[in-house]
């Protein structure tokens, strides 16, 4: 019973040494679940610690292969912010830490999904240390600039193309008019010329210009 | 050129010059092409910005003083002339005295220098635009960077909305000397803006009569939806305060009449020959001192009734950033003392840091947390481009519905800079019309044409790399000095060449009531006395230091600051030339025609014309 409780005290205070805030194969992680939720948010308890370490477990047997228990993820220094520090051990060898690099390996495949599990997103579950995967810029399809510019710049081109139609269009018209309007006079006086009897043509030189001629 | 002769003598001449001179539909058209002209870009980004510099609501006497002794004034002048004389401004200082032809040279060349920058700033307002129709807006969010860890450097050192306007829009070089290469997309919408611009212009105020409709009350309706909006929002009361507040210390800095008068001067628009072109187009029997008056009572009240939108909003987004800031520390301090999040909130965020000051002074001392103050968040302030481009647009992105209101925001300015570019065009168009070198097989739509591809092509040097600081060298240079000259010779030569009473005779003529004694006391001594005053200050100011303009360094050790570098040499020899070469003009036509004089009067002397007899007058 003793030999029993002194490994217990053994293993625990193993894993006391091996996770510890500034661990050097540990990471901080802080969530924001006020600040993400507001009225929905949970409560930070045993169980969703239960549920991040077995994340963690997921994610990293995603990247590595081994067999990652919930065991093998350890979580110390927890607040009331919450935040804490954790770190992994190798399966094979529970006083081994997996090496930093690894963790952020498989901590970055695997995002997606750990934010997942808690309703959270890169901003308000952060592993302070492991930058977050940013999404690739939108692949250029006709960026949609182009687009507007073009029906602008269509509909200018045709106003230019109608205004000008237009204006071609209205010179000649103007210019047939005074065509026929000259053809109009021609007729007009050569119709006086000719006229008939009873309208008669008016004689310039018998006209009443008093003024003029004094007689 | 014909000397003007007594009214009369024009009443014969009418008939003729109806039949060929364009005419505007109706009255209405005319006065709101000239409200349009006056009222532009400058009424909305360069007013709101002095009246804040300069000490709120009490900025508005130094700006009234000179709208009633100076403005209105060579307004009424111009718009007189104009009216009487039927023709551009080349024609009309001909007419008045051939010495005095250089003056609508002047007016020609500054047009023309002015609508060459004036559409590139039309180009930028369409680039923003075109991309105002994304979600998100483009402006909101630094681009990622190459190996998808975080953003790009330069755009997370100043913020994205600079990173926007400076890298992704203008591709700026980091001083002058360096020009860079045209910048595509640039090219592409100094284009769009020239095509637009000439689909108005093309059959000149025949086209632009119909167009004005909508560019002039557009702007109107647009206002008063942001002036409503702006007023829902929250921090807006602070900008307004901010804004009106009198500070009356600042009355006593000669700063302020300088700006003041400036700014109402070159917001008329006088001197361009614009105006004159405008008001050539008109019926001769009309009131030219009421259209005087209106116009320059609208542009003034547009000013003021832009200001109180742009301060609202302004203030609310002076509000948005004292929220982040504190946010910002609110976030240091839960993060550094890990207690629960959320628990320290806007309100008590004071009660906790107090605490944490207490307790472990150190530590609160190692989070360099930020001194929040809403007075240096409005202190912020920008004119110009940076009003338009960086500030609204920033401010833009917290608004719900951020793309309506950036959409209406920039159709907006394209009307107002629409239908500024009228008035500059036809300061170009009348006189060469006037000039009679324009052979009279080329159609005016060809002309117009060719005068839009002539000025897109030299302003393509806008779309280097450089180009921001070649376009703030022709905004400083040409769009200040040159007019001062120019409208004061105006005032002389109307008032003392052509003679007052002949001009009031003239106005009597056309208005049916002598111009009374405010008009002859600005027109004789106040007006020509200012312009002179505010001309010299203008210069000794200038002269005072060496010029210097803000460059986008992002080498600079203090990036995002502006790094503020003085003018190469060869760059200031082009400043004073494109200061001087407008208003050259002026001198060299008198020279030319004194001495076209003195040739006449020497072979008269020498070569004694036996049939010119003095000694038999008049029986003849």
């Amino acid at each position: 019973m003793e030999d029993v409780v002194f490994l217990l005290l053994c293993v625990s205070s193993a894993a006391a040494q091996l996770c510890a805030p500034d661990a050097s194969n540990g990471y901080k992680v802080r969530l924001s679940i006020l600040a993400a939720l507001g009225d929905e948010a949970y409560l930070w308890n045993d169980s969703e610690m239960f549920l991040f370490r077995a994340a963690l477990a997921f994610a990293m047997r995603t990247a590595d292969g081994q067999n990652y228990d919930v065991s093998n993820v350890l979580v110390c220094d927890e607040t009331p912010r919450v935040s804490f520090w954790f770190v992994v051990t190798s399966p094979l060898n529970p006083t081994q830490l997996v090496e930093r690099r690894q963790v952020e390996e498989a901590v970055r495949k695997s995002r997606n999904r750990i934010n997942s599990a808690f309703l959270l997103t890169d901003k308000t579950l952060e592993f302070l240390g492991i930058p977050p995967t940013l999404a690739a810029p939108a692949p250029p399809s006709p960026p949609p600039w182009l687009i507007v510019f073009g029906v602008v710049m269509g509909a200018a081109g045709a106003g230019i193309v109608l205004v000008l139609v237009t204006s071609v269009m209205q010179k000649r018209r103007k210019k047939k008019e005074e065509q026929t309007g000259i053809d109009e006079v021609e007729e007009e006086s050569r119709a006086e010329e000719n006229g008939t009897a009873s309208d008669g043509v008016y004689n310039l030189s018998f006209s009443d210009n008093d003024r003029l001629t004094q007689m | 050129m014909d000397t003007p002769g007594s009214a009369e003598q024009m009443q014969d001449d009418e008939p003729k010059d109806i039949a060929e001179r364009p005419q505007w539909d109706n009255q209405v058209q005319y006065l709101l092409t000239c409200i349009g002209f006056t009222v532009g870009l400058g009424s909305v980004w360069r007013f709101p910005y002095l009246c804040q510099t300069y000490g709120g609501g009490a900025f508005l006497i130094p700006y009234a003083i000179g709208l009633v002794f100076a403005g209105l004034p060579l307004l009424h002048i111009e718009l007189a002339i104009g009216q009487r004389l039927r023709m551009g401004s080349i024609g009309v200082w001909n007419s008045i005295s051939p010495y005095m032809g250089g003056l609508g040279v002047a007016s020609l060349a500054v047009s023309f220098l002015v609508s060459l920058f004036y559409n590139m700033i039309i180009a930028w307002i369409l680039w923003y635009l075109f991309h105002s129709f994304q979600s998100p807006l483009p402006w909101r969010d630094c681009p990622i960077n190459l190996n998808h860890t975080g953003y790009v450097s330069e755009c997370e050192k100043a913020s994205a909305v600079n990173y926007f306007w400076y890298r992704e829009t203008l591709n700026i070089t980091p001083n002058i000397e360096t020009s860079g290469s045209f910048q595509w997309w640039l090219v592409l919408c100094l284009a769009t803006a020239w095509c637009l611009v000439y689909i108005c212009f093309i059959r000149g105020i025949e086209t632009i009569g119909k167009v004005i409709y909508v560019t002039v009350s557009f702007p109107y309706l647009v206002l008063t939806i942001f002036l409503i909006k702006s007023l829902t929002l929250p921090g807006a009361t602070d900008g307004l305060i901010y804004l009106f507040t009198p500070d009356w210390e600042t009355l006593k800095n000669p700063d302020v009449w300088l700006d003041a008068c400036t700014q109402i001067f070159f917001s008329m628009c006088l001197g361009f020959g614009g105006l004159i072109a405008f008001s050539s187009y008109s019926v001769q029997k009309n009131n030219c001192e009421r259209d005087a008056l209106i116009v320059g009572f609208m542009n003034t009240f547009t000013s003021i009734y832009a200001s109180i939108p742009i301060f609202a909003i302004l203030g609310f987004k002076a509000n948005e950033n004292l929220n982040k800031c504190r946010n910002w520390n609110i976030l240091r301090l839960t993060n550094s003392f890990n207690i629960g999040d959320e628990n320290i909130t806007l309100g008590n965020y004071d009660d906790w840091f107090n605490y944490f000051n207490n307790t472990d002074p150190s530590e609160v001392e190692s989070l360099n947390l930020k001194t929040c103050n809403l007075q240096t968040f409005l202190d912020e302030s920008a004119s110009g481009t940076g009003l338009a481009f960086i500030v609204f647009t920033e401010a833009v992105i917290h608004m719900l519905g951020s793309q309506v209101w950036a959409v209406l925001f920039f159709i907006m300015l394209f009307s107002l800079g629409l239908s500024s570019m009228f008035g500059n065009l036809e300061g170009i168009l009348t006189p060469l019309l006037d000039l009679n070198i324009i052979p009279a097989w080329i159609p005016k739509e060809v002309l117009t044409g060719l005068i839009c591809l002539t000025s897109f092509t030299v302003a393509l040097v806008f779309t280097l790399g450089s180009g921001n600081y070649w376009l703030g060298i022709f905004n400083n240079y040409v769009g200040s000095m040159p007019l001062l000259i120019i409208a004061f010779f105006e005032i002389i030569s109307v008032v003392y060449i052509y003679g007052i009473n002949r001009f009031n005779d003239d106005i009597e003529w056309m208005t049916g009531r002598r111009p009374n004694i405010y008009w002859q006391a600005t027109w004789r001594f106040i007006s020509p006395l200012m312009l002179l005053v505010v001309f010299v200050a203008y210069v000794v100011v200038a002269a005072e230091k060496r010029p210097t303009y803000n460059a986008w360094n992002p080498d600079y050790v203090n990036f995002p600051l502006a790094d503020v570098q003085p003018y190469p040499e060869w760059v200031y020899a082009i400043c004073v030339l494109l200061s001087v070469l407008p208003i050259v003009s002026i001198p060299l036509v008198a020279f030319y025609r004194f001495m076209g004089f003195l040739k006449k009067y020497i072979m008269n002397r020498n070569n004694p014309n036996p049939y010119q007899s003095e000694s038999f007058h008049g029986e003849l």
